[in-house]
């Protein structure tokens, strides 16, 4: 038997698309966009100037700080430009153009041969840092700062994030079918740097042959591998402890507050490849999908490759789509230009066509119910919207628990109504922010 | 390939996630839930003959007309095609006498969607279910014609059809026994009152087209087993612990429970989703409320039914349920 959470709900998972297609590598690109960030903390700065010659996995951009993460070149050539570019999450942002030489060729030293068994936790902890790692899931938070709970913080448990729970997404999946050794170190190697003994793979029931292959991949290791029930939000961090170790993070609180830390797919991979071959993050696989795809696939893109160039891999459209988004299309977020780069926390374009997308208008909440019992984190998410169309950003904060919403979006799918819960919360909790601001 | 591959866009949408829904929407329930009382509204026009007929489509034309109206005047979107209007007006219709003279029904039509829905600011917005302020209006206005119960004999003419009085009326003034000697004996009153060939107020007779449509609701997800299984269990437990004359626990619950307008008010009134606690255990705490008040005015009160009142009484509370009564939060626990 499964196990699940309270709340949620059950999209149609729309993973037909690409859920049986291998994935491909992308052949370099002309010219490739990247963005001077891509993660959660503090901008890089470029170290690159204008006409330079670059290396893949050539160090382009970092800083000092520490929660943050570097910015390396995705292929060989010549830097043409650093200027503002269009970005999918932050709307502008500076980015360093490189035009390929067509050599494709590595910075000196790369790729290696490293044995992580080898090496100290604290060393495996700076190569993943010197990697440019960060949360695949689109979070982009830096993993080595994940990595490094404070001392009072005991980790005990160790999760591998593979419910891939948003609709239409396979990449995971796929990578999961396609590279499970390199998945396996991935976790190893994370578990050694926490030291934890624990290691848990959280898996949708709806990837059985992911789970098969997962489950010999880990033979052995102490790994173990869990079902989990088909629902969404299913991957989101604080449901996915629930259910794997019985735990709730408290309210304001993190994964390490109850002893976990959880990693995705992508980046236990990209773990893997910083430390056994010292390849920074350049590449990642990426689903590109929707009814508006001529032919669904999922690619490994290099980072900074276009959303257009990569659409046209796909064969173009089949059909105008009417929305295009970075990520799935719960928590996804929707793009006004084909022209944003593909950056590290681009787990998927999904192009959705107007019957896709139509979301019908706004009404009146007429009290159903529904999202109080579809939210996972026992919210009452139609006064959050009420009291954000009411302007009344304080009252949602201090009475109706707004800063507990992880925007996961089930209430709005649910809703008869049609209201845009999310929206509201996000305006309430940016209002606040401001006001808190201006104090 | 990728030569000839289209890559035009038109302009693309941006907006916040989710970029998908459900396919529920607020006109396929409100058109859902009017579709189940379909078959006791046709029971009633069997049973009443035309004039039940007459009051239906006065109730409804005026509801959705005063609708139109009023969002006309105020230059909001008109909204009657998503059902709740026709709801309202089906609802009102179903609870008053059928052969009531055709200007009552008008104004109790205007009062519930001009009043109640209205005033408050329309749709999702109203604290009193509309159809019951439209029915305690003409209470209060018309207390004689809104008691003067049709012979249900319209179509169906059977010989021993019972007279204008409905049973709790006459459990009421004249007693249990002569209760049970008015339908023939015990079977025959809960055959009776369970097919709903008794007086009444127009769709409230009929326990079992009332019952199936409410189950196929709670099938399909539009209310909550919870909120009728309270209200009628409170009902029968009151009833039956105080109801009788003979001391503690000799009251007739299944009396009760098929009599008045419980099993319509339960169903269909007291899941009025607009009007009641948003959570599934603040519902509960309205339902026993509801069925508690409603027992109250059936033992103690004036009137022979209290269904109305009891809900309309525990709306005003809803409020108050929702302030106190909350989902647990995530991480909040231990």
């Amino acid at each position: 038997m499964t196990i699940s959470f309270r709340g949620g709900v059950h999209p149609n998972d729309c993973k037909g698309y690409s859920a049986g297609k291998a994935i491909e590598t992308a052949p370099v690109p002309a010219k490739v966009i990247i963005p001077t960030r891509q993660h959660i903390g503090a901008p890089c700065s470029p170290v690159v100037k204008v006409g330079d010659l670059v290396k893949k996995g050539q160090v382009i951009a970092e800083t000092q700080a520490f929660v943050s993460s570097p910015i390396h070149a995705s292929i060989s050539g010549k830097v043409v430009e650093i200027a503002d570019y269009p970005h999918p999450v932050f709307g502008t942002c500076m980015a360093i153009v490189i035009e390929s030489d067509g050599n494709d060729e590595w910075v000196e030293g790369l790729p290696l041969q490293r044995d992580w068994k080898a090496i100290e936790p604290a060393d495996l902890k700076e190569m993943i840092r010197q990697a440019g790692t960060v949360g695949m899931g689109g979070a982009t938070f830096p993993t080595h700062v994940k990595m490094s709970p404070p001392p009072e913080k005991k980790i005990h448990t160790f999760i591998l994030n593979a419910a891939e729970c948003e609709p239409y997404l396979t990449a995971d999946h796929r990578v999961l079918l396609e590279m499970p050794e390199t998945v396996v170190a991935g976790c190893l190697i994370t578990m050694k740097v926490l030291g934890v003994a624990k290691g848990v793979i959280g898996i949708e029931e709806n990837k059985p042959d992911a789970i098969e292959v997962l489950r010999k991949a880990t033979a052995g290791t102490g790994i173990e591998v869990v079902p989990l029930k088909t629902k969404y939000p299913q991957g989101a961090e604080k449901t996915l402890i629930r259910v794997i170790t019985g735990q709730e993070v408290p309210s304001g609180g993190l994964p390490m507050d109850v002893g976990v830390v959880v990693q995705n797919v992508g980046t236990v991979v990209a773990i893997s490849n910083a430390v056994e071959k010292g390849i920074p993050l350049i590449e990642r696989v990426t689903t590109v999908t929707g009814g508006a795809v001529a032919e669904p696939k999922n690619l490994r893109l290099r980072i900074g490759t276009t959303f257009g160039q990569a659409i046209e891999l796909c064969g173009g459209f089949k059909e105008t789509p009417v929305k295009i988004i970075m990520g799935g299309p719960m928590m996804g977020m929707a793009q006004r230009t084909m022209d944003v780069p593909i950056i590290k926390g681009t787990s998927g374009i999904l192009c959705l066509t107007a019957a896709e997308a139509d979301i019908g208008p706004e009404r009146p909440c007429i009290r159903c119910g529904r999202c109080v019992e579809a939210c996972p984190m026992g919210l009452i998410p139609s006064m959050l919207s009420i009291l954000g169309e009411r302007n009344e950003f304080q009252v949602a904060k201090e009475e109706y628990d707004l800063l507990d919403c992880v925007e996961c979006g089930s209430c709005v799918y649910t809703c008869p109504a049609k209201r845009n819960i999310v929206h509201y919360v996000k305006l309430c909790k940016a209002q606040n922010a401001a006001m808190a601001a201006k104090k | 390939m990728s030569a000839e591959s289209k890559l035009e866009i038109g302009t693309l949408a941006v907006s916040t996630s989710p970029h998908i829904r459900c396919d529920e929407s607020i006109a396929k329930i409100m058109w859902t839930v009017n579709a189940v009382l379909v078959p006791a509204a046709l029971f009633s026009i069997y049973q009443f003959g035309l004039p039940a007929l007459r009051t239906l489509v006065i109730c409804i034309a005026v509801s959705m007309a005063t609708e139109y109206f009023i969002q006309k005047w105020q230059d909001k979107p008109i909204t009657i095609n998503d059902g709740s209007a026709f709801l309202t007006g089906l609802l009102l219709a179903m609870n008053i006498p059928a052969t009531i003279p055709w200007y009552i029904p008008v104004v109790g039509s205007i009062a519930a969607i001009g009043i109640a829905k209205h005033t408050m600011g329309g749709l999702g917005y109203n604290i009193f279910n509309p159809a019951l302020i439209g029915r305690a209006f003409l209470l209060a206005s018309w207390p004689i014609a809104m008691t003067t119960w049709p012979t249900p004999a319209g179509w169906a003419s059977k010989v021993d059809a019972v007279t204008a009085a409905t049973p709790l009326g006459i459990l009421k003034l004249q007693g249990y026994d002569a209760l049970v000697k008015f339908f023939g004996d015990k079977s025959d009153m809960y055959l009776s009152l369970f097919i709903g060939t008794r007086g009444g107020s127009a769709g409230e007779t009929s326990a079992v087209l009332l019952l199936l449509g409410g189950l196929y609701l709670i099938y399909r997800g539009y209310i909550n087993w919870q909120i009728p299984v309270c209200m009628i269990g409170t009902v029968g437990i009151i009833t039956w612990a105080f109801g009788g004359n003979g001391g503690l626990f000799t009251g007739d619950p299944l009396l009760n429970i098929l009599s008045g307008g419980l099993i319509l008010g339960a169903f269909f009134m007291a899941t009025d989703m607009v009007t009641i606690p948003i959570t599934i255990k603040g519902q509960i705490i309205f339902a026993v409320g509801a069925g508690a008040l409603t027992s109250l005015i059936r033992l103690i009160g004036g009137y022979p039914e209290g269904v109305c009142y009891a809900i309309l009484l525990m709306n005003c509370v809803t409020p108050l349920i929702d302030r106190l009564v909350r989902p647990v939060k995530f991480g909040a626990r231990r």
